[in-house]
């Protein structure tokens, strides 16, 4: 018994110096019918071996879209690194529309020339192909961006591959205590980072749209503030701390100002701070709770979740102030809503008895649609190609996360080994690598 | 390079916060919570004790009882709780120098910042009853707490019912 204690809080010790790797890993449950078949070779390696097998990692990738197919490795009938060695007919009768071929140089200690193509099988012709150097540290990233060009080429919209995801743990209780960490990782799951610990709870991070910030609130000092940190230097700023509730920070698209809630005035009320002068201005006025802004992309409204007409539904209002509209009337309960990055569809929680479940309106047919089928899931959030959402549930003993294409057909899982985690939040795109093209 | 570099600098200085998340922000606004109390405190207030505790203490006194609950969506306080919160009010006002902290929660169902905001309001539904009956303004302080501290961690309402509650943590000036 000590000795399990001793353990514990050993990790505990450990953990937030990133040395404990409680890697998310990803399972898709339900994908696509018409996946599009691919071939994903293995790439060639010269001059040394390889910390990340990147075609492996591309194929990951592409296979948990849901959209694509990848050839298990043992179907592949030939290992071709350049085109000359592509017979495109053996291809063809496989019955891959696409096959990907590429080989990794190492050109010195811990430096590498990469190098992909992406062959239309049916054409035997080139669609695309890339060169790129990189550092250890960057050759997932990397693959994730070959991921990305390839998925770009193929579907038509942008990958979200190299992108981040911030969320929240909470370890098991220990001693009547639990251990909060806000979290960044790939969204693959890989390279979990802890970004801060408290023994009091924290929620609602929101990315800034740079993708170098996260806002959160934190009840460290036992009671709802609202912080920022730089997610690169860990430095932090306290943002909020009025009394009452400061919390449900928002992001404007242009990062000057976050929306947010306060109740200092007596109940919720929907506010907008502007982050250089600090300047308040009230948006709500209304004894109901008025809270969760989110922000319409060209920023010029906000949505937010309010029971004024009885239980909590969606509304709007210009994000300078003015009249509330109601948006949500489908559904006993809508709350937190969030855009999509093209502003046609708002995601939300839709309570329905005791079910509570992701729901999208389509903002220009006024449809809604439910996309999953448990009973606790919340805090939905778009990848940044608006393709997928992720969101939290729960399968009865622990938090968990999910993800599911904004069609309903491809469901993912996420699950991370220990304890909940929970309130995911998608990162912005980030920076392109500098690349090359690869000639035919 | 520069990347794993970042990623040390994160590592490190999430290992910093690590060690001072508790303590107060030096930047910012001023931090306006009144009891400022470190972690381990706790949010059992049915262990906790006043200056004048005996009382409080006392399980045949109606002031040891120190949790009241809500139905779901609601912050009306309970007919059957009403007499618990006139005994809490009464102590109050007989005792100027006694604090509480109402703590509201609620259950795990919807979205976390409304159930931030249903916590408050169950707290604040509290508050104005005691000060209806006697208690000053000065003596309360309400926390919400929303969905983020459950008494019971089960799914299903025999739990949520004891989650949604509020709180009277006593402290002393």
């Amino acid at each position: 018994m000590f000795r399990r204690l001793l353990l514990l809080g050993l990790l505990v010790l450990l953990l937030p110096m990133g040395l404990a790797r409680a890697a998310l890993t990803i399972e898709i449950t339900e994908g696509v019918e018409a996946a599009l078949p691919i071939a994903i070779v293995p790439f060639g390696v010269e001059g040394g071996a390889l910390p990340e097998d990147i075609s492996a990692i591309v194929a990951a990738d592409l296979r948990r879209s849901g959209r694509f197919a990848p050839l298990p490795e043992k179907d592949l009938l030939a290992r071709p690194h350049e085109k000359a060695q592509i017979n495109f007919a053996d291809w063809r009768a496989l019955g891959v529309d696409d096959l990907v071929i590429g080989k990794v140089a190492v050109t010195g200690p811990g430096q590498y020339a990469i190098q992909f193509q992406l062959f239309d099988v049916f054409r035997a012709a080139q669609l695309t192909g890339f060169r790129f150097t990189s550092g250890v540290a960057e050759l997932r990233n990397v693959a994730h961006q070959i991921s990305d060009i390839i998925y770009e080429k193929l579907t038509g919209e942008r990958g979200a591959f190299a992108t981040r995801i911030a969320y929240v743990t909470a370890s098991p209780v220990v001693n009547k205590v639990r251990t909060y960490a806000l979290q960044v990782a790939d969204a693959d799951g890989y390279n979990p980072q802890t970004i801060m610990t408290s023994k009091q709870p924290v929620l609602s991070p929101a990315w800034s749209p740079d993708g170098t910030r996260l806002s959160y609130v934190s009840f460290e000092n036992r009671r709802a503030q609202i912080f920022i940190q730089d997610i690169a230097s860990g430095r932090r700023e306290l943002i909020a701390s009025y009394p009452g509730l400061n919390g449900a920070p928002a992001w404007s698209p242009d990062g000057r100002r976050l929306a947010l809630t306060l109740s200092k005035d007596g109940n919720p009320e929907i506010y907008v701070l502007n982050l250089a002068s600090k300047a308040l201005l009230r948006l709500t006025s209304n004894p109901a709770i008025d809270t969760e802004p989110t922000w319409s992309p060209d920023g010029g409204t906000l949505v937010f979740t309010s029971d004024r007409g009885g239980r909590p539904q969606l509304y709007k209002m210009p994000a300078n102030g003015g009249n509330a509209q109601r948006v949500t009337f489908e559904g006993e309960y809508n709350a937190r809503g969030v855009f999509s990055p093209n502003g046609e569809k708002l995601a939300m929680v839709q309570g329905q008895g005791n079910s509570y479940r992701i729901a999208v309106l389509d903002l220009k047919t006024n449809t809604m649609s439910i996309l999953t089928t448990r009973t606790l899931d919340e805090s939905p959030s778009f990848s940044p190609n608006g393709s997928m959402i992720i969101y939290a549930t729960n399968d009865n003993v622990h938090g968990e996360l999910a993800a599911v294409s904004v069609d309903g057909r491809v469901h993912q899982r996420l699950v991370l080994q220990e304890g909940d985690v929970r309130e995911a939040v998608w990162s912005p795109f980030g920076r392109p690598l500098e690349v090359q093209p690869t000639q035919p | 390079m520069k990347l794993f570099a970042r990623l040390l600098l994160v590592a490190l200085s999430a290992a910093l916060l690590f060690g001072c998340a508790s303590t107060t922000p030096k930047d910012g606004a001023a931090v306006e919570s009144r009891d400022g109390a470190a972690d381990g405190a706790g949010t059992s207030g049915a262990q906790q004790g006043g200056t004048s505790g005996d009382a409080l203490n006392d399980p045949s006194s109606p002031l040891y009882k120190k949790i009241v609950y809500f139905d779901l969506d609601s912050s009306e306080v309970k007919q059957e709780d009403r007499a618990t919160v006139s005994a809490h009010a009464k102590h109050l006002a007989d005792n100027p120098e006694e604090l509480v902290t109402l703590e509201g929660h609620a259950d795990e169902r919807g979205s976390r910042e409304y159930n931030l905001a249903l916590g408050e309001r169950r707290g604040n539904a509290v508050r104005q009853l005691l000060m209806a009956e006697g208690a000053s303004a000065k003596q309360i302080q309400v926390v919400s707490y929303g969905e983020e501290k459950p008494v019971d961690a089960g799914h299903e309402e025999s739990s949520w019912s004891q989650n949604r509650r509020v709180e009277f943590v006593y402290s002393s000036r």
